[in-house]
């Protein structure tokens, strides 16, 4: 059982049709060819397929493509243009992506996990960024996580990371330089970060 | 997986109907836990309907102070919601210690008290299980157990109910608004879940078809003081070996009222009934916490098991009432 939908892909809006049993996960990766958003485990249980949906992140492998239909959705690779206004965006060629995707500049949140070696093999690191950018916007909110004292504002501490982070699993370990990545960026976006 | 139709209403009376008209179709809320079951084959819906774009997405506080919330309401907005962590912080910390925060994004305040449980057999289905297939048996019963029940099971299933927010919404007295194809009704929370039984296929007090449109969560102020204690085998991102969501009025060192409710024990989330009776009106004291816990423990049965079982539960739950009580009253103290 088929059906067409259209969802707005790193900015770009993609239209296909799709198996109803087909998950967000494997549109984007088998169907548009959308690959950094990585299958580590398909149940919900290690965070590599990270996207963010309207602007939240949610799990792509949990997800049903036709719920998606007319959503806007970005993976890594549109994390550095999703502030971006449509017409400051480059020309759009035939399988919907900007011809100069490759050199548009990164997301602070990318740079600082260059910066600060945040990863080993790198393939849970799309989606470890992605978390990372709906996890900030979600703190900028004031969101209070599992390790935040009752009635205060949570100081974007080592374990307020950790926690806020737990959905993405590293097999490399590379969280003790993950959390100083996303000090940095935080820091450089402004927000106060605590040790 | 079976293939399905997809189909999104235009409002929950619709769903409903379309529901009710299959009786393989089923409800799609976050679907955090309904794809996860697709995939592995636990269910084979011919229909599956999307609700999660047409019920509320508000929490509106009522004249009576009750704050309705909407069964649209992500699990992270309802946690982050100022009204629910001044009043309920139970509730508030149950919900953060569930999951990641890309799925409380998507989990749902209609679909979090409906998942399904853990059970690894139950989610197997290379294996019998009376939940799964009736009457083809229960795989736990001497096999794995440490996970399971040590209050209420049967012998046709041992599982326990592995939501957080369900513990919680148990001790606050809240209550189910549901549609169904017979029109509304009101569940108390504490109903909802049902006792395994000889139909553990059964979770729910709920018929095919029914739709929660929202939960109400009436005012009570005990809840001010109230706190949602977890115990698991890593920090964050696990399911509960036991909890406990606990709410006390302490008034000159003693108790005067109290809810408590306890996770990750049985096929329901556990209204401690007992245990309210003995603390109300004893002295705040570590030994009447432990009283408190073993009056409600009386009937535990714990399971033998190829890992040991489960009998690590019932001095863990002492614990962890204790401990919880402990804080919240030097809490109110401060
Ligand atoms: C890796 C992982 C870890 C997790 N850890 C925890 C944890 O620690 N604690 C915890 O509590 N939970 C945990 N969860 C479970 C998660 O909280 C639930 O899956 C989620 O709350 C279910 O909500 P949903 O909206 O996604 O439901 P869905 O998956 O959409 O649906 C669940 C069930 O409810 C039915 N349904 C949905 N909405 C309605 C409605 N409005 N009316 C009637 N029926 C409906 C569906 O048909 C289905 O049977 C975890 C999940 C994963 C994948
Ligand atoms: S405990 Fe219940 S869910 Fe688990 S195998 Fe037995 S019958 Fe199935
Ligand atoms: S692939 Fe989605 S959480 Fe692991
Ligand atoms: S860098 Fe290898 S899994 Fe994280």
């Amino acid at each position: 059982m088929h059906t067409e939908i259209t969802v707005r892909v790193d900015g770009a809006p993609r239209r296909l049709t799709v198996d109803t049993r087909t998950t967000l996960l494997d549109a984007l990766r088998e169907r548009l060819g959308v690959t950094s958003p990585k299958k580590g485990c398909d149940h919900g249980q290690c965070g590599a397929c990270t996207v963010l949906s309207g602007g939240k992140r949610v799990l792509s492998c949990l997800t049903l493509a036709v719920t998606q239909d007319g959503a806007r959705v970005t993976t890594a690779e549109g994390l550095a243009a999703e502030d971006t206004a449509p017409d400051e965006r480059g020309p759009v060629d035939g399988d919907g992506r900007s011809p100069d995707d490759t050199d548009r500049h990164l997301h602070p949140v990318q740079r600082a996990f260059i910066d600060r070696d945040a990863f080993q093999c790198g393939y849970c690191t799309p989606g470890q960024v992605v978390s990372a950018v709906g996890m900030l916007r979600e703190f900028a909110r004031g969101w209070p996580s599992a390790v935040t004292e009752g009635g205060r504002e949570p100081r974007l501490d080592h374990a307020e990371i950790a926690e806020r982070m737990s959905g993405n699993l590293c097999r490399c370990a590379a969280y003790v330089n993950i959390v100083p990545a996303i000090q940095q960026a935080a820091a450089e976006a402004g927000t106060e970060v605590a040790g | 997986m079976r293939p399905f139709d997809y189909r999104s209403p235009a409002d929950p009376a619709e769903a409903v109907r379309t529901v009710a008209g299959d009786p393989t179709a089923v409800f799609l809320g976050g679907g955090t836990n309904l794809v996860d079951h697709l995939k592995l084959g636990v269910v084979a819906p011919r229909l599956v309907v999307g609700v999660a774009g047409l019920l509320s997405t508000e929490v509106e506080e009522l004249d009576s102070g009750t704050l309705r919330i909407g069964a649209g309401v992500s699990n992270s907005e309802l946690a982050a919601d100022p009204r629910v962590r001044e009043r309920f912080p139970v509730l508030s910390q149950a919900l953060l210690s569930g999951a990641s925060g890309q799925l409380r994004n998507m989990a749902t305040t209609g679909g979090n008290p409906l998942q399904r449980t853990r059970c690894v057999y139950f989610q197997d289905v290379t294996t019998p299980c009376n939940k799964r297939r009736p009457g083809s048996g229960c795989s736990a019963l001497g096999g794995w157990t440490r996970n399971h029940a040590i209050l209420g099971a049967s012998e046709q299933c041992v599982a326990v109910h592995p939501s957080d927010m369900a513990v919680a919404m148990t001790a606050l007295d809240a209550e189910v608004r549901v549609l169904g194809p017979d029109g509304e009704r009101t569940v108390p929370f504490g109903a909802l879940h049902r006792l395994p039984g000889d139909t553990p296929e059964r979770d729910t007090v709920l018929g095919h078809g029914e739709l929660i449109t929202a939960i109400d969560l009436p005012a009570l102020p005990i809840a001010r003081r109230s706190a949602y204690r977890k115990v698991r085998d890593r920090a964050s991102y696990a399911f509960a070996l036991v909890s406990v969501a606990a709410a006390v009025e302490v008034r000159d060192g003693v108790i005067t009222d109290a809810r408590i409710a306890f996770g990750g024990v049985a096929h329901v989330p556990w209204r401690a009934r007992r245990a309210e009776d003995v603390l109300r009106g004893s002295e705040v004291s570590d030994r009447r916490y432990r009283a408190a816990a073993d009056a409600e423990l009386a009937d535990a049965r714990p399971l033998d098991g190829l890992d040991g079982g489960n009998g690590f539960k019932i001095p863990l739950l002492r614990r962890t009432l204790a401990a919880t009580l402990r804080d919240l009253v030097r809490e109110g103290a401060r």
